[in-house]
């Protein structure tokens, strides 16, 4: 699946088609995360369920704790 | 005073007008660590009228390669960081007053830093100060931006009470065991990248030229080249414990205020007793040399090793104990030698 994050075009295994396991497959799903799907906020409880499709394009937002 | 900002003043946002406005403004500073001296380097030269700037820590070699207010004799003497910033602070323009604040910023510690301030710039290394920072920026109705970075990546938000969402309709729990600058380090143009923005919005703020403030959550990899810029103005919950409607700004309750912490990437415990108070260090010492215990000071604090481990004692009561690896060792070390 073809797929643009934090602007950049990637393609992704055709195994990860939701929110969640594309947050697995960068290792982001222990983090705290904001995600944006085609310019619109997911609720957390929804990553489970929002499937990815082609050309989406997604934000990934991480939050970390260094200064 | 126009010769120094005539560049500044030039820039048709600012002008004569906000340049006046900025000279009245106070800002507090959270940390002074790589963020805190990029900010407060960018406010001194601007020509804001106050800066506080609140750190516990003390100025260390591993500092130097990104904390760009520091020398190498400030990491000799040990010179806490507030102590060494302000001083080159003052060396940068002396026209700005600045306050160095040598503490661990607790709920009480910010209730007397925030009087007077119009805008507080998180540049801390830890989510329970910013939660902390989030909760007493709502009750007091004053700006704060958050800034955190590790390794080559970084994010920034600027919080308007009242006007956008706070940080904790961002996050809806606090991260656990995530990296840190000790684990994962971080390089100077990432804490570079993340102060800009913070700074560029903070000078906004003092100006008076709140239409111009970013309103997005940004963040950014300098080394893997992405950048991201999010309206998030849509998770504003007025449910939010800290910002909605019937706020209890559940972060100030002192109660669940820790005494003891593990510093952000190092093995080094943090002891912080009950109540601060000043801590006879030139006593300490001599009974500690009586000892035969090598001990080495200057006017803010005082040092000594024991076995691996290195303990070092604030005027204000702080301890901090370097080269353990959990807390009831430093707490055993703390207790054998300072009651
Ligand atoms: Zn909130």
């Amino acid at each position: 699946m073809n797929v643009f994050i934090n602007g950049d075009a990637m393609v992704l295994p055709e195994t990860i088609n939701s929110v969640s396991l594309l947050l697995e497959h960068f290792h982001l799903e222990q983090k705290v995360v904001i995600v944006e799907l085609n310019q619109h906020i997911l609720d957390k409880s929804m990553h489970a369920e929002t499937i990815l499709t082609d050309g989406d394009r997604i934000e990934i937002v991480h939050f970390v704790g260094g200064g | 005073m126009s010769e120094r900002y005539s560049r500044q003043m030039l820039f048709p946002p600012i002008g004569k007008e906000g340049q006046k406005k900025l000279r009245e403004k106070h800002a507090l500073i959270i940390g002074a660590g790589a963020l805190g001296a990029a900010n407060a380097e960018t406010l001194t030269r601007a020509g804001v009228g106050k800066l506080t700037i609140a750190d516990r820590d003390y100025v260390e070699w591993s500092n130097l390669q990104r904390q760009q207010l520091y020398c190498e004799e400030d990491a000799v003497r040990k010179v806490p960081k507030a102590i060494a910033a302000a001083k080159r602070l003052k060396a940068i323009n002396s026209e700005v007053q600045i306050f160095p604040r040598i503490m661990d910023v607790g709920v009480q510690e910010m209730e007397e830093l925030i009087e007077d301030v119009d805008l507080i710039i998180d540049s801390t290394d830890n989510f329970d100060i910013r939660f902390l920072i989030n909760d007493i920026s709502q009750k007091h109705r004053i700006p704060w931006i958050y800034g955190g970075c590790v390794g080559s990546y970084g994010l920034s938000y600027t919080i308007l009470p009242g006007v956008t969402p706070c940080l904790n309709c961002l996050m809806d729990k606090l991260p656990l065991g995530g990296a840190t600058c000790d684990t994962a380090g971080v390089i100077q143009p990432a804490i570079q990248m993340v102060a800009a923005h913070q700074s560029a919005e903070a000078l906004k703020i003092l100006a008076e030229n709140l239409e111009s403030l970013r309103a997005t959550l940004i963040s950014f990899d300098v080394w893997k080249n992405q950048f991201s810029s999010v309206n998030v103005s849509s998770l504003r919950n007025p449910q939010c414990l800290s910002c909605g409607t019937k706020p209890i700004y559940p972060f100030l309750d002192y109660r669940i205020q820790t005494k003891t912490s593990l510093l952000c990437g190092r093995d080094t415990v943090q002891i912080r007793p009950s109540a601060l108070q000043d801590m006879d260090v030139a006593y300490l010492e001599k009974s500690l040399v009586s000892q035969g215990i090598n001990v080495e000071s200057n006017p803010y604090l005082l040092s000594f090793s024991i076995n691996d481990a290195r303990v070092v004692v604030f005027k204000d009561g702080r301890v901090l104990v370097h080269g353990v690896r959990d807390i009831l060792q430093a707490k055993n070390l703390y207790h054998r030698f300072l009651g």
